[in-house]
Protein backbone atom coordinates (compact mmCIF):
# COMPACT_ATOMS: atom_id res chain seq x y z
CA UNK A 1 0.00 0.00 0.00
CA UNK A 2 1.20 3.57 -0.35
CA UNK A 3 -0.34 6.67 0.28
CA UNK A 4 0.10 10.07 -2.11
CA UNK A 5 0.83 13.19 -0.66
CA UNK A 6 2.44 16.06 -2.61
CA UNK A 7 3.48 14.00 -5.75
CA UNK A 8 5.01 11.98 -3.03
CA UNK A 9 4.09 7.90 -2.58
CA UNK A 10 4.63 7.16 1.27
CA UNK A 11 4.74 3.75 1.94
CA UNK A 12 2.42 1.71 3.77
CA UNK A 13 1.70 -1.75 5.41
CA UNK A 14 -0.92 -4.06 4.38
CA UNK A 15 -3.15 -2.79 7.64
CA UNK A 16 -2.33 0.97 6.56
CA UNK A 17 0.78 1.48 9.29
CA UNK A 18 3.50 4.13 7.90
CA UNK A 19 6.29 1.77 7.51
CA UNK A 20 9.13 4.10 8.25
CA UNK A 21 7.91 6.25 11.05
CA UNK A 22 10.92 8.99 10.95
CA UNK A 23 8.56 9.91 7.46
CA UNK A 24 6.03 11.00 9.68
CA UNK A 25 4.67 14.56 9.12
CA UNK A 26 1.30 15.97 10.28
CA UNK A 27 0.26 16.24 6.63
CA UNK A 28 0.62 12.50 6.56
CA UNK A 29 -1.49 12.16 9.56
CA UNK A 30 -4.45 14.35 7.79
CA UNK A 31 -4.39 12.08 4.78
CA UNK A 32 -5.00 9.44 6.60
CA UNK A 33 -7.61 10.10 8.48
CA UNK A 34 -8.76 11.51 5.50
CA UNK A 35 -9.20 7.88 4.15
CA UNK A 36 -11.15 7.22 7.12
CA UNK A 37 -13.57 10.36 6.59
CA UNK A 38 -12.12 11.53 9.61
CA UNK A 39 -11.14 15.13 9.49
CA UNK A 40 -8.74 15.93 12.84
CA UNK A 41 -9.21 18.66 15.28
CA UNK A 42 -7.46 19.44 17.95
CA UNK A 43 -8.75 17.64 20.45
CA UNK A 44 -7.55 14.53 17.88
CA UNK A 45 -4.04 16.32 17.79
CA UNK A 46 -3.33 16.52 21.79
CA UNK A 47 -3.97 12.21 21.67
CA UNK A 48 -2.07 12.14 18.34
CA UNK A 49 0.58 14.26 19.95
CA UNK A 50 0.95 12.51 22.93
CA UNK A 51 1.23 9.14 20.96
CA UNK A 52 4.57 10.69 19.60
CA UNK A 53 6.12 11.96 22.61
CA UNK A 54 5.72 8.53 24.70
CA UNK A 55 7.32 6.67 21.57
CA UNK A 56 9.77 9.32 21.64
CA UNK A 57 10.34 8.64 24.82
CA UNK A 58 9.91 5.00 25.47
CA UNK A 59 10.38 3.39 21.89
CA UNK A 60 6.85 1.80 22.00
CA UNK A 61 2.95 2.50 21.49
CA UNK A 62 1.38 2.40 24.41
CA UNK A 63 -1.48 0.39 25.63
CA UNK A 64 -4.68 1.37 25.47
CA UNK A 65 -5.03 1.14 29.35
CA UNK A 66 -2.00 3.36 29.71
CA UNK A 67 -2.88 5.39 27.15
CA UNK A 68 -6.40 6.03 28.79
CA UNK A 69 -4.62 6.77 32.33
CA UNK A 70 -1.99 9.07 30.74
CA UNK A 71 -3.99 11.08 28.73
CA UNK A 72 -6.63 11.70 32.17
CA UNK A 73 -3.18 12.52 33.75
CA UNK A 74 -2.07 14.99 31.62
CA UNK A 75 -5.27 16.24 29.99
CA UNK A 76 -8.03 16.03 32.74
CA UNK A 77 -10.46 13.11 34.23
CA UNK A 78 -12.65 13.91 31.58
CA UNK A 79 -10.85 13.15 28.50
CA UNK A 80 -9.09 10.38 30.61
CA UNK A 81 -11.41 7.58 29.69
CA UNK A 82 -12.54 5.07 26.77
CA UNK A 83 -15.71 6.81 26.06
CA UNK A 84 -14.03 10.15 25.03
CA UNK A 85 -11.19 8.36 23.29
CA UNK A 86 -13.44 6.34 21.11
CA UNK A 87 -15.60 9.12 20.70
CA UNK A 88 -12.27 10.76 18.42
CA UNK A 89 -10.96 7.38 16.97
CA UNK A 90 -14.24 5.32 17.01
CA UNK A 91 -12.19 2.23 15.41
CA UNK A 92 -10.35 2.10 18.58
CA UNK A 93 -7.94 4.60 19.73
CA UNK A 94 -4.99 2.07 20.27
CA UNK A 95 -4.91 1.10 16.28
CA UNK A 96 -6.70 4.37 14.70
CA UNK A 97 -4.64 7.34 17.20
CA UNK A 98 -1.49 5.21 16.28
CA UNK A 99 -2.24 4.81 13.11
CA UNK A 100 -2.54 8.67 12.22
CA UNK A 101 0.36 9.41 14.85
CA UNK A 102 2.96 6.82 12.36
CA UNK A 103 3.52 4.87 15.26
CA UNK A 104 3.55 0.85 14.88
CA UNK A 105 0.49 -0.86 16.01
CA UNK A 106 0.71 -1.54 19.75
CA UNK A 107 2.21 -4.17 21.48
CA UNK A 108 -0.62 -6.54 22.32
CA UNK A 109 -2.91 -4.74 20.84
CA UNK A 110 -6.59 -6.69 19.70
CA UNK B 1 6.24 -24.94 46.76
CA UNK B 2 8.33 -27.42 45.14
CA UNK B 3 9.87 -26.81 41.60
CA UNK B 4 10.77 -28.67 38.77
CA UNK B 5 14.38 -26.72 37.45
CA UNK B 6 15.06 -28.02 33.61
CA UNK B 7 18.80 -27.14 32.53
CA UNK B 8 19.42 -27.91 28.71
CA UNK B 9 22.97 -26.60 28.68
CA UNK B 10 25.96 -27.85 29.63
CA UNK B 11 27.82 -26.61 32.88
CA UNK B 12 31.31 -26.65 30.97
CA UNK B 13 29.97 -23.68 28.23
CA UNK B 14 26.94 -21.95 29.94
CA UNK B 15 26.46 -20.47 33.38
CA UNK B 16 23.07 -21.66 33.38
CA UNK B 17 23.22 -24.87 35.43
CA UNK B 18 25.48 -23.00 38.07
CA UNK B 19 22.91 -20.02 38.28
CA UNK B 20 20.27 -22.88 38.46
CA UNK B 21 22.22 -24.43 41.05
CA UNK B 22 22.40 -21.53 43.08
CA UNK B 23 19.12 -21.07 43.15
CA UNK B 24 16.76 -24.00 43.56
CA UNK B 25 15.88 -24.69 47.07
CA UNK B 26 15.57 -27.56 49.01
CA UNK B 27 12.90 -30.35 48.39
CA UNK B 28 13.34 -29.22 44.72
CA UNK B 29 13.93 -31.02 41.51
CA UNK B 30 16.77 -30.76 39.03
CA UNK B 31 16.10 -32.54 35.42
CA UNK B 32 19.55 -32.32 32.82
CA UNK B 33 18.59 -32.71 29.44
CA UNK B 34 19.43 -31.88 26.13
CA UNK B 35 23.76 -31.03 26.31
CA UNK B 36 22.88 -30.41 30.15
CA UNK B 37 22.95 -34.01 30.35
CA UNK B 38 26.68 -34.70 30.51
CA UNK B 39 26.56 -32.67 33.99
CA UNK B 40 25.44 -35.95 35.47
CA UNK B 41 28.57 -37.35 34.42
CA UNK B 42 31.12 -38.49 38.22
CA UNK B 43 34.92 -37.31 38.07
CA UNK B 44 34.17 -34.09 36.13
CA UNK B 45 35.39 -30.52 37.52
CA UNK B 46 31.30 -30.36 37.64
CA UNK B 47 30.51 -32.88 39.77
CA UNK B 48 31.12 -31.99 43.02
CA UNK B 49 29.00 -29.00 42.77
CA UNK B 50 26.16 -31.03 41.68
CA UNK B 51 26.99 -33.69 44.28
CA UNK B 52 26.41 -30.71 46.83
CA UNK B 53 23.36 -29.63 45.42
CA UNK B 54 22.21 -33.06 45.88
CA UNK B 55 22.29 -33.24 49.91
CA UNK B 56 18.37 -31.60 49.64
CA UNK B 57 17.37 -31.84 45.93
CA UNK B 58 16.57 -34.74 43.69
CA UNK B 59 18.70 -34.33 40.35
CA UNK B 60 17.25 -36.28 37.16
CA UNK B 61 18.84 -36.62 33.63
CA UNK B 62 17.27 -37.49 30.84
CA UNK B 63 18.84 -41.10 29.80
CA UNK B 64 18.14 -41.04 25.88
CA UNK B 65 20.58 -37.73 25.92
CA UNK B 66 22.98 -39.24 27.67
CA UNK B 67 23.00 -42.21 25.61
CA UNK B 68 22.54 -40.53 22.34
CA UNK B 69 26.14 -38.77 23.68
CA UNK B 70 27.87 -42.16 23.61
CA UNK B 71 27.16 -41.52 27.79
CA UNK B 72 26.35 -45.05 29.53
CA UNK B 73 24.52 -44.37 32.76
CA UNK B 74 26.57 -46.14 34.98
CA UNK B 75 29.02 -42.92 34.40
CA UNK B 76 26.82 -41.10 36.37
CA UNK B 77 26.98 -39.60 39.59
CA UNK B 78 25.80 -42.17 42.35
CA UNK B 79 21.95 -40.72 43.49
CA UNK B 80 21.83 -39.21 39.68
CA UNK B 81 18.23 -41.02 38.35
CA UNK B 82 18.08 -41.11 35.06
CA UNK B 83 14.76 -41.62 33.62
CA UNK B 84 12.46 -41.28 30.21
CA UNK B 85 10.37 -38.93 28.42
CA UNK B 86 7.44 -40.53 30.41
CA UNK B 87 9.31 -39.73 33.90
CA UNK B 88 9.77 -36.12 32.48
CA UNK B 89 6.30 -35.76 32.57
CA UNK B 90 5.50 -37.44 36.09
CA UNK B 91 7.91 -34.42 37.28
CA UNK B 92 5.92 -31.79 35.82
CA UNK B 93 2.80 -33.02 37.48
CA UNK B 94 4.94 -33.87 40.85
CA UNK B 95 5.97 -30.01 41.34
CA UNK B 96 3.99 -27.30 41.83
CA UNK B 97 5.88 -25.29 39.13
CA UNK B 98 8.86 -25.68 36.76
CA UNK B 99 11.17 -23.31 35.63
CA UNK B 100 13.34 -23.59 32.62
CA UNK B 101 17.22 -22.38 32.90
CA UNK B 102 17.98 -21.73 28.97
CA UNK C 1 -9.74 -13.79 35.31
CA UNK C 2 -8.34 -14.93 38.22
CA UNK C 3 -4.77 -13.35 39.09
CA UNK C 4 -1.51 -15.26 39.35
CA UNK C 5 1.88 -14.57 39.88
CA UNK C 6 3.73 -14.26 37.07
CA UNK C 7 7.63 -13.71 37.01
CA UNK C 8 9.72 -13.14 34.23
CA UNK C 9 13.41 -13.89 34.62
CA UNK C 10 15.81 -12.63 32.27
CA UNK C 11 19.35 -14.07 32.10
CA UNK C 12 20.61 -12.76 28.55
CA UNK C 13 22.16 -9.50 27.70
CA UNK C 14 20.57 -7.57 25.22
CA UNK C 15 21.56 -7.10 21.72
CA UNK C 16 23.63 -10.09 20.91
CA UNK C 17 20.42 -12.55 20.86
CA UNK C 18 16.70 -11.94 20.63
CA UNK C 19 15.49 -13.51 23.97
CA UNK C 20 15.84 -9.50 26.30
CA UNK C 21 13.48 -8.12 23.53
CA UNK C 22 10.89 -11.08 23.29
CA UNK C 23 11.01 -11.45 27.08
CA UNK C 24 10.20 -7.23 27.53
CA UNK C 25 7.03 -8.08 24.42
CA UNK C 26 5.83 -10.89 26.40
CA UNK C 27 5.94 -8.50 29.77
CA UNK C 28 4.22 -5.81 27.73
CA UNK C 29 1.18 -8.22 26.56
CA UNK C 30 0.90 -9.98 30.12
CA UNK C 31 0.46 -6.66 31.78
CA UNK C 32 -2.66 -6.79 29.40
CA UNK C 33 -3.89 -9.68 31.38
CA UNK C 34 -4.05 -7.96 34.40
CA UNK C 35 -1.68 -10.29 36.38
CA UNK C 36 0.47 -9.90 39.14
CA UNK C 37 3.86 -9.72 37.17
CA UNK C 38 7.52 -8.77 38.40
CA UNK C 39 10.70 -9.28 36.54
CA UNK C 40 14.14 -10.52 37.93
CA UNK C 41 17.23 -9.59 36.59
CA UNK C 42 20.46 -12.05 36.88
CA UNK C 43 23.23 -13.24 35.37
CA UNK C 44 23.67 -11.38 32.13
CA UNK C 45 20.30 -10.03 32.24
CA UNK C 46 21.53 -7.03 34.47
CA UNK C 47 22.82 -5.96 31.23
CA UNK C 48 19.67 -4.97 30.02
CA UNK C 49 18.70 -2.36 32.39
CA UNK C 50 21.97 -0.32 32.51
CA UNK C 51 22.04 3.55 31.84
CA UNK C 52 22.92 5.60 28.70
CA UNK C 53 22.86 2.74 26.14
CA UNK C 54 23.46 3.88 23.00
CA UNK C 55 22.81 1.69 19.91
CA UNK C 56 22.94 4.12 17.29
CA UNK C 57 26.35 2.41 15.89
CA UNK C 58 24.99 -1.04 15.68
CA UNK C 59 21.58 -0.16 13.86
CA UNK C 60 19.22 -2.12 16.26
CA UNK C 61 16.58 -0.31 18.33
CA UNK C 62 17.58 0.58 22.70
CA UNK C 63 15.12 -0.83 24.26
CA UNK C 64 16.37 -0.12 27.35
CA UNK C 65 13.91 3.17 27.19
CA UNK C 66 11.15 0.91 27.48
CA UNK C 67 11.78 -0.42 30.66
CA UNK C 68 10.51 2.66 32.06
CA UNK C 69 7.41 2.69 30.27
CA UNK C 70 6.83 -0.47 33.09
CA UNK C 71 5.58 1.36 35.98
CA UNK C 72 2.71 2.91 33.52
CA UNK C 73 1.64 -0.81 32.89
CA UNK C 74 1.75 -1.48 36.92
CA UNK C 75 4.80 -3.51 36.61
CA UNK C 76 6.78 -1.82 39.48
CA UNK C 77 8.62 -4.73 40.85
CA UNK C 78 12.07 -5.40 39.32
CA UNK C 79 14.18 -7.74 41.30
CA UNK C 80 18.07 -7.15 40.74
CA UNK C 81 20.56 -10.13 41.89
CA UNK C 82 23.19 -8.00 43.88
CA UNK C 83 25.84 -10.76 43.33
CA UNK C 84 25.15 -10.86 39.64
CA UNK C 85 25.75 -7.01 39.31
CA UNK C 86 29.15 -7.61 41.66
CA UNK C 87 30.61 -10.51 39.21
CA UNK C 88 30.44 -7.91 36.28
CA UNK C 89 32.16 -5.18 37.99
CA UNK C 90 28.72 -3.43 38.26
CA UNK C 91 26.44 -1.34 41.30
CA UNK C 92 22.66 -0.25 41.23
CA UNK C 93 24.58 3.03 40.15
CA UNK C 94 25.16 1.69 36.67
CA UNK C 95 21.20 1.05 36.43
CA UNK C 96 18.79 3.02 35.15
CA UNK C 97 16.54 4.67 37.37
CA UNK C 98 13.02 3.19 37.11
CA UNK C 99 10.45 4.27 39.25
CA UNK C 100 6.50 4.07 39.16
CA UNK C 101 3.92 6.48 39.92
CA UNK C 102 1.49 6.10 42.74
CA UNK C 103 -1.65 7.16 40.96
CA UNK C 104 -3.28 6.74 45.08
CA UNK C 105 -0.39 8.95 46.80
CA UNK C 106 -0.48 12.00 44.24
CA UNK C 107 1.02 10.38 41.38
CA UNK C 108 4.46 10.88 43.67
CA UNK C 109 7.76 8.43 42.18
CA UNK C 110 8.36 5.12 43.66
CA UNK C 111 11.50 3.03 42.97
CA UNK C 112 10.52 -0.26 41.01
CA UNK C 113 14.01 -1.72 41.29
CA UNK C 114 14.23 -4.48 44.37
CA UNK C 115 17.90 -5.38 44.97
CA UNK C 116 17.99 -8.71 46.56
CA UNK C 117 20.29 -11.16 47.59
CA UNK C 118 21.05 -14.60 46.24
CA UNK C 119 19.24 -16.57 48.81
CA UNK C 120 16.50 -13.65 48.79
CA UNK C 121 15.81 -13.96 45.03
CA UNK C 122 15.54 -18.19 45.53
CA UNK C 123 12.96 -17.04 47.63
CA UNK C 124 10.95 -14.57 45.60
CA UNK C 125 10.93 -17.33 42.56
CA UNK C 126 9.70 -19.83 45.15
CA UNK C 127 6.89 -18.10 45.58
CA UNK C 128 5.24 -18.18 42.01
CA UNK C 129 2.69 -19.31 39.96
CA UNK C 130 4.33 -19.16 36.51
CA UNK C 131 7.86 -18.25 35.84
CA UNK C 132 8.93 -17.73 32.66
CA UNK C 133 12.74 -17.65 31.53
CA UNK C 134 14.42 -15.59 29.15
Amino acid sequence: MALEIDGQSIELDEEGYLVDLSAWTPEIAKALAAGEDVELTDEHWDIINFLREYYEEYQIAPAVRVLTKAVGKRLGKDKGNSKYLYSLFPYGPGKQACKYAGLPKPTGCV
Amino acid sequence: MAMLHIVNKSPFEKVSFRSCLNHARAGDSILMIEDAAVGALDGTSFSDKLKTAMADKSVYVLGGDLTARGLSEDRMIDGVKAIDYAGFVDLTVENETTQSWL
Amino acid sequence: MATKKFMFVNRKAPYGSVYALEALEVVLISAAFEQDVSLAFIDDGVYQITKGQNTDAIGQKNFSNTFKALGDYEINKLYVEKESLEERGLTQDDLMDLVWEDEDDDWAEKPSIIMVNRSEMADVMAEQEVTLSF
